[in-house]
């Protein structure tokens, strides 16, 4: 959907995309009135169990069933807060008891395995297999292995972590950095675009340059980066140059950033320009959607999942919705933020397919926070609508952080990103 | 927009046919139930709809357990007031003149709506 359509394409996609699936027009298997409204969920991160609550808040009579493996699901946002010493992994824990209790959302821990779109279920890895009328898929990424020469899964477990997926990964950099040397060198090398949470490597960058000046001020960070710009990238210059001057050197892919491969042994990484040393290293490899999505042949060419925009059912299965990082949703980045803010259009959407209603056309939000230091923070907001160009920014909202913005406006910022972490957290796993 | 609800109103018209309200029904009848059609789809699931990503930042309903100010069992007239004074920028904000800016008029009345009587049904 990320191309043009034309207007009477666009009514053309709204009648047979919303009356028709609401009428069961799309795959005749599938009934139009579901008698039992059987939901399945998989993945329980900020898109699915945004869905699972929402979908039994708005509508407690529906049938809800969460497949998520950890017990513990520890965010991405905050945890380069954890790197930066601000907090602790306890903090940035949440878990599904809630959902299960006082939502009575059916969690189930596993994983799951295969889709068979024709029978519609879902198989889980303990052999169970759950029936469901209408499937919301939210994986998340999946890191694409073979991309850069000498990085594995097995290295990231060892020497060199991505920690784009928080857990054990957040630990592992973090001990790292804890043991690196006063006056060492931190190499940190983001992908080009699309990826999960675009300023999330200039965070991490700002936290740990935090650290380091508070415990060992001789270090130095270098960020090898595959694209000639990022995300507020002014914002954080500046905010480098106020908070740690001559401590994070930013290369981009013009000028040498780009990265060939990696060398676990001698610790070092290779680009077009030559070899570079680190003390600690921490790569960010090109990403595409979760492994399941593939599996269920979610995915087009580019390894994305292709949705249609009003309801985020996928255009290639019917009956299936994905949400979060995994979907091509337009102009929306892949953030926290905005997998939540989908699943909860989808929960409503889907409650109104199964009332056999139309749904409303989407409304979606996204805000990414950043913090260059504790008092010190800064966002980008924006507000999508369904046009028919597809989920396009509403021109003049949203926007950055001003870049004339004066101390307490970024203090006041440093204040609303933790009100924003304990209040989506709260929205969505409490 | 306009292109969004004058589609969602044409979806909806469809569906409603192809349901048989139409075609049989007399013309009285038929021009209520493409009313109450035309409610069921523009008035009631919009403002759920442009509503839900609020409580992102201010808490299930609006009731915040952070920094970012709540304002769970506030009336509509107070949420609409709020809202346009955010987006006209008579009122200071670090983020709201943002977000505020994304609706239009007839949108911010339906968020008020939405958020000025959610609690009552909590009741
Ligand atoms: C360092 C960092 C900082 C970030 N900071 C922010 C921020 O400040 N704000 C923000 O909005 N976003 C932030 N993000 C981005 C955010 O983490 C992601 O965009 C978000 O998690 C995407 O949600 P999701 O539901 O698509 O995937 P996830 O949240 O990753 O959830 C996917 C879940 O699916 C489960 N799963 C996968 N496959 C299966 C299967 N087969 N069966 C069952 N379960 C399965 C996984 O276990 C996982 O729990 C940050 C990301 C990083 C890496
Ligand atoms: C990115 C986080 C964020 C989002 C999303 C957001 N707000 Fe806010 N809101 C804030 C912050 C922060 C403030 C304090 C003013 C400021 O600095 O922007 C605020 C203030 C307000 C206030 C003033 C409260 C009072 O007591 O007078 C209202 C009302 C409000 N927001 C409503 C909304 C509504 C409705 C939405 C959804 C359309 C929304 N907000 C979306 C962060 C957010």
């Amino acid at each position: 959907m990320s191309q043009n359509i034309s207007r009477r394409d666009f009514n053309k996609l709204l009648v047979s995309g919303v009356a028709g699936s609401a009428l069961g027009l799309f795959g005749m298997a599938r009934p139009a009135f579901a008698a039992q409204n059987r939901i399945v969920v998989i993945g329980g991160g900020f898109g699915g169990a945004s869905a699972a609550k929402y979908l039994k808040k708005l509508d407690p009579s529906m049938s809800v069933t969460l497949v998520e493996p950890k017990a513990i699901f520890y965010t991405c946002p905050f945890s380069n807060w954890v790197l930066g010493g601000m907090k602790t992994m306890e903090d940035i824990g949440q878990t599904y008891t809630i959902l299960k209790n006082k939502y009575g959302v059916n969690v189930i821990a596993d994983t799951a395995t295969g889709i068979d779109t024709v029978k519609s279920t879902v198989t889980l890895k303990s052999g169970k297999v759950l029936n469901y009328d209408r499937l919301i898929v939210s994986p998340g990424i999946d890191f694409k292995w073979n991309a850069i020469e000498g990085y594995s899964e097995s290295v990231s477990n060892s020497s060199m972590p991505h920690a784009y997926q928080a857990g054990p990964q957040t630990v592992r950099l973090q001990k790292q950095l804890l043991a690196m040397k006063d006056g060492g060198t931190v190499l940190m090398c983001p992908p080009g675009n699309p990826f999960r949470c675009p300023p999330g490597p200039y965070e991490r960058a700002s936290l740990i340059a935090h650290y380091l000046k508070e415990k060992k001020p001789k270090s130095k960070i270098i960020i090898l980066d595959a694209k000639d710009k990022f995300s507020k990238q002014g914002l954080f210059k500046k905010g480098w140059e106020r908070l740690y001057p001559g401590m994070i050197e930013w290369r981009s892919g013009a000028t040498g950033g780009k990265i060939t491969g990696v060398n676990a042994s001698s610790m070092s990484v290779m680009t077009e320009f030559g070899t570079e040393k680190g003390d600690v290293i921490n790569i960010i490899p090109p990403q595409q959607a979760g492994k399941i999505a593939f599996d269920a042949g979610l995915t087009d060419a580019s390894g994305w999942c292709p949705i249609n925009p009003i309801t985020f059912e996928s255009i290639i299965q019917p009956g299936i919705h994905v949400i979060g990082d995994a979907a091509i949703a337009g102009a929306m980045p892949k953030s926290g933020f905005a997998a939540s803010s989908q699943g909860k259009v989808v929960a409503a959407s889907i409650i109104r397919l199964c009332q056999g209603k139309v749904p409303a056309p989407p409304s979606l939000v996204n805000t990414c926070y950043s913090l260059l230091g504790p008092g010190y923070g800064v966002s980008v907001a924006g507000v999508y609508k369904l046009t028919s160009a597809g989920i396009v920014e509403i021109p003049g909202s949203g926007g950055l952080t001003p870049m004339d913005a004066d101390d307490d406006h970024l203090n006041e910022e440093a204040m609303f990103a933790r009100g924003w972490y304990n209040n989506i957290v709260q929205d969505i796993w409490g | 927009m306009q292109v969004t609800i004058r589609s969602l109103l044409t979806a909806c018209l469809v569906s409603s046919a192809l349901l048989g309200m139409g075609n049989e029904a007399s013309a009285a009848a038929k021009s209520v139930q493409e009313q109450k059609a035309e409610e069921a789809c523009v008035v009631d699931p919009r403002g759920e709809i442009l509503s839900l990503s609020c409580a992102s930042c201010h808490g299930t309903d609006g009731k915040s357990v952070g920094i970012i100010p709540s304002f769970y069992g506030k009336s509509p007239e107070y949420l609409e007031a709020a809202l346009k004074d955010f987006r006209s920028g008579t009122r200071y904000s670090t983020v709201m003149i943002r977000h505020a800016k994304g609706y239009s008029d007839e949108e911010i009345r339906l968020i008020a709506q939405y958020f000025g009587t959610v609690w009552q049904n909590n009741k």
